[in-house]
């Protein structure tokens, strides 16, 4: 009974944004069901943590078909964290985009489409099946579609063109590994498939289907593969942004730390490596990025290829310390990524250009603004007290005993970079000459940073309470790392 | 039969990949229909193909034929449909808005 609770995460936002769909030309009505909506899914999953937690895995077999005949959900600590962690940050983004959207877009659609987008993240992050992530991650791609031309701008156009084109294109290397992994060891059920694979062996074969798989992936999560995201990412309005930046590179995150830790684990020499040779030119790629644009979306977009690069050099180094380095900091990440791309919204919003070079002085006119930015920076950069430093102390001390030197040094200037690269924004933008006197600045709409205010109030408080949260992340890693834990969750029945 | 298939589904990429790097948006959009068309066929090879009858209780047949391969190919068909059906209506509007279907044209400028 209590495992039913389990299909909610994804059921609840498909049902509420059905109903929506009735309510279009409420944009009101529809924002505040939609939070509602995302409050208690988050609510679920807080419970459901808990859960998991006292009791271990928990599964739910749909329509009573026992693993590995049937589609389940497992909730494991690692999944329901992320489930918990996005629809926060989903709520958060929705509360912005009640303040502050047009009302042409609330009206088409946009609350709707959020919500399957968030079903498809949802049910990803919950999925024990590796066919079901195909269709969870379509879900979430064809929102995504909708909501990357929702706003109907020439320049979202061109860029969704691109995007849509680039996702075919994965979806096939998906479907194409996922048919020669089924031909090769007979099901699709992940737990079963991490059993198989230890029975035989990976075998050359399975290696070279696994690194298909990471192709795939690394196309959604942009680890090295990211020629697609700056474009895409910095198009649409900026709520969307703010949620493509916060959600959708996690998901093929979540897919690869689950895959690689969970069935391809045994040839670490070479998949492993492969990773970590990929996250390491993410870094510089993305580090390079940052520093070298003068439009500030643009500066947000490589800031996520960054942040990618430094959580799959986690994964690279795959010890356990490594591992909840790296939850920690997907968690950090959702948070303060959304947190920038709403502040970079609104000051885009506030001075009617994205460019620096058009715009000074804006912390004497806005200076709560200006200083949110300053504590979105330093959390983005790693700074103590704040949510980005625990993961990358895990992260760099695992590499040092790893001796993984060279992935140490590059996580450890990437960080350097992000923070030249938002440094300058902060100088640039906030400090110099007021262009604009007091008389004359765009009032900022009432509310309109509550949200980023209450993400600010997030990244501190996971900073300062990682000590509450530390049972929760060493349980999500002492499951990816053991992966016989959730292998007997689910199958222990039948062996 | 099987190798016919795979060889099939190679000649199937071939053409399908050359469709999708062309600079026409509608040959693309007719090369990932293609290309799906492709893993689909892959997919239902992988499965075995004909190697026993319908995989119903109570028949008497000594082999069944794995019917999972072919649940999956329905669900990737369906998926498939929906894409190509949303990507045909944003190359149409990109069409109207942009007045070009050439994908080196589309590649634009930053400053818009």
């Amino acid at each position: 009974m209590m495992n039913n609770l389990l299909v909610l995460p994804m059921l609840l936002p498909i049902i509420v944004g059905v109903l929506l769909i009735f309510l279009r030309t409420y944009g009101r009505i529809q924002a505040w069901i939609s939070l509602i909506a995302m409050a208690l899914t988050a609510s679920i999953s807080g419970f459901l943590l808990q859960q998991v937690q006292m009791d271990g895995i928990i599964r739910l077999d749909f329509g009573g078909w026992e693993p590995p005949f049937g589609i389940l959900f497992v909730a494991d600590s690692f999944a329901v964290l992320l489930v918990l962690t996005s629809s926060i940050v989903t709520a958060i983004c929705l509360s912005y985009a009640l303040i502050s959207t047009s009302k042409e877009l609330q009206t088409m659609y946009f609350y709707p489409t959020v919500l399957f987008l968030i079903a498809g993240v949802n049910g990803s992050f919950l999925t024990g099946d590796l066919f079901n992530l195909f269709v969870c991650f379509e879900v979430m791609l064809l929102s995504s579609y909708v909501l990357l031309t929702l706003g109907n701008s020439k320049r979202q156009l061109r860029e969704a063109i691109k995007y849509v084109s680039i996702n075919i294109v994965s979806s096939w290397f998906f479907l194409v590994a996922l048919a020669f992994l089924y031909g090769a060891v007979g099901t699709l059920n992940m737990a079963h498939l991490a059993d198989r694979v230890a029975e035989v062996g990976q075998t050359p074969l399975l290696t070279t289907i696994s690194i298909v798989f990471l192709v795939v992936f690394s196309l959604k999560a942009g680890l090295l593969l990211y020629f697609w995201l700056p474009g895409s990412y910095s198009s649409p309005p900026i709520v969307t942004s703010a949620l493509f930046g916060a959600l959708l590179t996690k998901v093929g995150i979540y897919a690869l730390f689950r895959v690689f830790s969970l069935i391809f684990h045994h040839q670490p020499e070479i998949t492993h490596t492969i990773i970590g040779i990929m996250a390491a030119l993410t870094l510089i790629g993305g580090s390079l990025g940052a520093i070298s644009f003068n439009d500030l979306r643009s500066i947000a977009a490589y800031n996520v290829v960054v942040a990618v690069g430094f959580i799959l050099v986690g994964l690279a180094i795959a010890t356990p310390a490594a591992i909840e380095g790296s939850i920690y900091y997907i968690i950090h990440d959702m948070v303060a990524k959304a947190l920038l791309f709403l502040l970079i919204g609104t000051m885009i919003t506030l001075s009617g250009t994205s460019k620096m070079a058009g715009m000074s002085g804006l912390m004497k006119n806005y200076p709560l603004l200006g200083w949110s930015f300053f504590i979105a920076m330093l959390s983005l950069a790693g700074i103590p007290p704040l949510s980005g430093f625990i993961g990358k102390v895990l992260i760099s001390s695992a590499a040092i005993d790893n001796g993984s030197y060279v992935l140490l040094a590059l996580s450890l200037l990437s960080s350097i970079f992000v923070l030249y690269s938002l440094l300058r924004v902060f100088k640039n933008c906030f400090w110099g000459e007021t262009i604009v006197s007091k008389e004359e600045q765009l009032p900022l709409r009432r509310g309109v940073l509550i949200p980023c205010l209450v993400l600010v109030g997030l990244t501190i408080l996971i900073g300062l309470g990682t000590e509450s949260m530390s049972p929760y992340v060493s349980g999500a890693a002492e499951t990816l790392v053991n992966p016989s834990i959730y292998i007997d969750a689910i199958l222990g029945k039948i062996q | 039969m099987e190798s016919l298939i795979i060889v099939l589904v190679g000649v199937l990429t071939t053409v399908a990949i050359y469709l999708v790097l062309s600079k026409n948006v509608v040959r693309v959009i007719l090369g990932t229909a293609i290309l799906s068309h492709a893993v689909h066929l892959l997919i239902l090879s992988m499965g075995g193909l004909k190697l026993g009858t319908v995989p119903l209780l109570g028949e008497e047949a000594v082999k069944y034929v794995d019917a999972l391969p072919q649940a999956l190919i329905l669900t990737a068909i369906v998926i498939s449909f929906a894409v190509t059906a949303f990507i045909l209506v944003l190359a149409y509007r990109a069409y109207q808005e942009l007045g070009t279907d050439n994908l080196g044209a589309m590649r634009g400028s930053d400053d818009e």
